[in-house]
Order: structure tokens, then C-alpha cells, then sequence
């Protein structure tokens, strides 16, 4: 076999013809007022958003910061869907809100396609990955996960109080994902860090996290370097050997995509285990509503995903205009809340409680749109395995000590620390 | 009663073949697709109605009395 140098290591020097993209001032402290002001990033907010967004989307809606270079804060379903449809006028190119912005010229493939592409590309990108995440084909994920989750739960043995959070939710998606990309399995704890390093951290100086963003790429060059000597039936060699427009895939495309893979779907799922378990055991009537009436979990966890959405995306202003009711300029930034889109009483009927048998439910937890969620079919199934496993074994639980509970801040929201009394 | 699904806006959610897996399969890229002719059996009524009301992409529409 001949070397494939699309990963030699010369091929990853930057080229000399990248522009720069922009950086802003850092702002950072509390929020003197939440419709001029906002931050995601304050504790405020990760601990409680809905009742900040509740009152945006009472008063504003659209809220503004000049934070991170100028940002603005869509509270309304119908807003929050209008930007997610509109692919011409709201780009991908960086979709985590921060104190830099990539170069337009980025634009349409981004750093880490489909998430970060527009069309026309975005389609071609993301059609790659469509098969390996059918229902069908997650499906074959099945008895792995739910062996996993049961040697998590086997290794509690002895204890009366447990972090669900660290001890049990995180490890589902890494474990998942590390079998599906052919990553080995032990190395759970490392993605953890680069998940910190890329979701979190914003304000951090951008030299700290262009550093901590390369720690991933190395491990992810190692890894393709490993398949490359011994290819094998996973993502990894799927994306090494797949073709665009009749070539094989950029290296820059088929590392971006890996990252994206690793990073998208370990925070996220982690956080909808989390979010509902925390639910439960702070609401006996629920929790034993479900232990007794198992088949009525696929539509309560469907009310999780509504309530409790871990995910917020951002988006670039292309140019200058007048949209809903403000003037954005080229190069603001969106902060796109499916979770205040989810809460909104506009789309949903008793927004702010959680019905776990609520029948109509077209929340957009997963997204609205072209970039619909990949991952949407294995992230059910892994939090339905998740559920079903823990409520099968662990029927009563509650929260040993409510203000013990800690919450991610940034854009994936859900519980990083969740202490439960097990018996 | 029929389903449709309008393949402009599916985008590939399934909350139709989850919840009425009588009448809608997936294809090979995730998409929604009606089984057969459309026409819901009696008795799965039910089903097509929620499955419109839970596809976020309201890709799915009903045509009463059909
Ligand atoms: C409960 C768990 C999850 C939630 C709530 C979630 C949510 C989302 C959302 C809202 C988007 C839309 C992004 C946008 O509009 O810019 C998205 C995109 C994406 N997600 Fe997930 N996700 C989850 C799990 C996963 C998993 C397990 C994977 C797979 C490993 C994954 C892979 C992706 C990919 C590849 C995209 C990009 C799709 C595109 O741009 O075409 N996600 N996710
Ligand atoms: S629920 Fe809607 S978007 Fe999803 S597959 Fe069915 S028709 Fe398509």
C-alpha cells in the first residue's frame, strides 16, 4: 500500500494564503441587564436560564450584548426557526459563540463540515455521514450500550450515593463514539478534556485556546496515522477513504469531521442523561410513573429533550440589515437557543412545566432544518438505553443534596456533577 | 385518511417512523418515507395525526377523508 500523504505531517502547516480572521475585546463579569447585556457564560445563566429567557422573550425578544464582539439573543420559537432556515443570510462558519471570528473566506465548508458549512456544500459534506447514523444502522449499537450501561451501574455495588452525572451519564456517549470512530476505548477521559477545551473556556485568551484546540488535532493525526497501517470496518477509515467530487477528502475535511463526531455527540447526549435523571429525582410522581408504565418513556424522554435541550448554536450575520425588528450588521453574532425555542408558550402549551405524556411535542432540541442533528437516532437510543437501564435498576433515587448539582456553562447545558442517594 | 410527506422539508427527524412505524419507514440516508399508498388502516388514525404533530419539519400533513 502506498503512503497516503494527505496526513503527512508537513500537511498540516497552515498555508501562508489563510487570512487572519477577527478577534475582539474580552468582556467578562456579571450582566448589568439581560435584554442589552447578555452572557451566556455567566453562572447566572448555567444555573437557571428559563426564567432569563422567559422574561427576554416577554420584553424583547431579540436581545442584544456587546460582548464578544456584538451578539444578539433570538427568544422566540418562530425566530429562533426563521435563522435556522435561512442559510443565506445566517452562516455556519463558527457556530460556537466566542471572542474570535474565523475568516469569511472559511465560508461554505468551515472547520469542521457539515456543521460548520453552508449550502451548496453543507449538503454534499454532510450526505457522507447520512448512512452511518440511519436508525437502522445505530440500531446496531444497541446491545453494546446496554451492556456498558449495566457495567456502570454494576460497578456502584456498595454505594448509597452516586454523581449520575460523572459516574454514569458521560461515560454512555464516549464509550459510543470511541467504538464507532475505532478509538480505544480507555482513552474516555482524554475526550473529556477536549470537549472542556473546545465547549468551554470561551473567554479565555484565543492563544490559549488555539493550544488547547491543537491538543485534539494531534490525537486525531495519531489516530488516522493507526488507520492508515491497519484499516478497519469504523468512521475512521469510512472518512480516510471517502470521495467528494470523484477525489478523496481534504485532510483538513476528514480531521474536522472526526473532531466534530468526537465533540458533538459526547457533551450533548451527556447532558440529555443527566438533565433527565436530575428530573426524576426531584420528581417522585414521574420517576415512579415511569417505573411502573415503561412504554411511555419514548415520549417522556421526547418531553426531556424539549424541556431540558443541551444544545444552543450560534451563527454569523452575513451582511448588514434590518431583520425582525433590529439592525444587525455583518458579522454579529447569533445566539441560536433551541432551548428558549422549546420553551416558548407561543408553540407549546405549558411551556415551562414538564408533561412526560405530552402527545404533540414538535420541539427542535435536535435542530430545525439542513443541519438537523446527525446523531439524532443514536442520541435517543443511548438515552433511551441509558433511562431504561437505570430505572430498571436503580427504580428510587433522589438528589442527596440539591445545591451539590453543577450545570456545564456555555453552549451545551446540562448537569456536570449530580449526586444521587441511591438507596 | 392519508399521509403524505413533503420531501422538500423532511429533513430526516423520524419522529414519524418512530411513532407510527405503520406508516412511515426510513430510507437510506434517515429520510421519512410512506409505506404503500398512503392510505392509514382504520384504527391507525391515531398514529398519522401524531406523527404530524411531532415532525419539527411539519413535513408530514394529513388528507382527511380520503
Ligand atoms: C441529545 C444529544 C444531542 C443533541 C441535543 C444534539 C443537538 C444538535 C443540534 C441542535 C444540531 C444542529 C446544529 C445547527 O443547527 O447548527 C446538531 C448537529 C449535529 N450533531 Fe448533534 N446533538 C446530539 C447528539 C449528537 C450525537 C450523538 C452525534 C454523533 C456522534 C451528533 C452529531 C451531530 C452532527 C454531525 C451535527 C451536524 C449536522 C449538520 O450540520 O448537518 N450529535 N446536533
Ligand atoms: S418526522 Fe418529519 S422530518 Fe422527520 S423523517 Fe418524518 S417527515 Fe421527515
Amino acid at each position: 500500500m502506498t503512503v497516503d500523504d494527505r496526513f503527512s505531517p508537513a500537511s498540516r502547516e497552515p498555508g501562508d494564503d489563510q487570512p487572519p480572521g477577527t478577534r475582539n475585546e474580552i468582556i467578562t463579569g456579571p450582566v448589568s441587564d439581560w435584554a442589552t447585556d447578555f452572557s451566556h457564560l455567566e453562572p447566572e445563566w448555567s444555573a437557571d436560564p428559563y426564567p432569563i429567557q422567559d422574561d427576554l422573550r416577554q420584553r424583547c425578544p431579540i436581545a442584544r450584548t456587546e460582548r464578544f464582539g456584538g451578539a444578539w439573543l433570538p427568544t422566540r420559537y418562530e425566530d429562533v426557526a426563521a435563522i435556522a432556515y435561512d442559510t443565506e443570510r445566517f452562516s455556519s462558519r463558527s457556530i460556537i459563540l466566542s471572542n474570535f471570528r474565523p475568516p469569511r473566506e472559511l465560508a461554505p465548508i468551515g472547520g469542521s463540515p457539515p456543521i460548520s458549512s453552508d449550502p451548496p456544500f453543507h449538503h454534499d459534506a454532510r450526505k457522507l455521514l447520512l448512512p452511518a447514523f440511519t436508525r437502522a444502522a445505530v440500531e446496531r449499537q444497541e446491545p453494546a450500550t446496554r451492556a456498558f450501561c449495566q457495567s456502570l451501574i454494576d460497578a456502584f455495588d456498595g454505594r448509597d450515593v452516586v454523581d449520575a452525572a460523572y459516574d454514569y451519564a458521560q461515560h454512555i456517549p464516549m464509550r459510543v463514539i470511541a467504538d464507532m470512530l475505532g478509538f480505544p476505548s480507555e482513552d474516555g477521559p482524554r475526550f473529556r478534556e477536549f470537549v472542556e477545551n473546545l465547549l468551554e473556556g470561551i473567554n479565555l485568551p484565543p492563544d490559549e485556546r488555539i493550544e488547547r484546540v491543537s491538543r485534539l488535532f494531534d490525537y486525531l493525526f495519531a489516530q488516522v496515522s493507526d488507520h492508515l497501517e491497519h484499516p478497519r470496518a469504523d468512521l475512521t477509515t469510512y472518512l480516510i477513504n471517502a470521495e467528494l467530487y470523484g477525489a478523496k477528502l481534504d485532510p483538513s475535511h476528514v480531521v474536522g469531521t472526526m473532531a466534530l463526531l468526537l465533540i458533538a455527540g459526547i457533551d450533548t447526549t451527556w447532558s440529555a442523561i443527566g438533565a433527565s435523571l436530575w428530573h426524576l429525582a426531584r420528581t417522585p410522581a414521574d420517576r415512579e410513573r415511569l417505573v411502573a408504565e415503561p412504554a411511555l418513556l419514548p415520549t417522556a424522554m421526547e418531553e426531556f429533550l424539549r424541556a431540558f435541550a443541551p444544545v444552543t448554536m450560534a451563527r454569523l450575520v452575513r451582511d448588514d440589515m434590518h431583520w425582525h425588528g433590529v439592525d444587525m450588521k455583518a458579522d454579529d453574532w447569533i445566539l441560536l437557543s433551541f432551548p428558549a425555542a422549546n420553551r416558548d408558550p407561543a408553540q407549546f402549551d405549558r411551556a415551562g412545566a414538564v408533561v412526560i405524556d405530552r402527545e404533540a411535542n414538535r420541539h427542535a432540541a435536535f435542530g430545525l432544518g439542513i443541519h438537523r442533528c446527525v446523531g439524532s437516532h443514536l442520541a435517543r437510543m443511548e438515552l433511551r438505553v441509558a433511562l431504561e437501564v437505570w430505572l430498571e435498576r436503580i427504580p428510587a433515587f433522589t438528589l442527596q443534596d440539591p445545591s451539590a448539582v453543577t450545570w456545564a456553562a456555555g453552549q451545551i447545558r446540562g448537569p456536570r456533577h449530580l449526586p444521587l442517594r441511591i438507596r | 385518511m392519508n399521509v403524505q410527506i413533503d420531501s422538500e422539508c423532511c429533513q430526516g427527524h423520524g419522529r414519524c417512523y418512530d411513532i407510527a412505524p405503520g406508516l412511515f419507514g426510513e430510507d437510506g440516508e434517515g429520510y421519512g418515507r410512506v409505506l404503500g399508498d398512503g392510505l392509514v388502516p382504520a384504527g391507525e388514525e391515531r398514529e398519522a395525526r401524531l406523527a404530524a404533530a411531532n415532525c419539527p419539519e411539519r413535513a408530514v400533513t394529513l388528507t382527511e377523508g380520503a
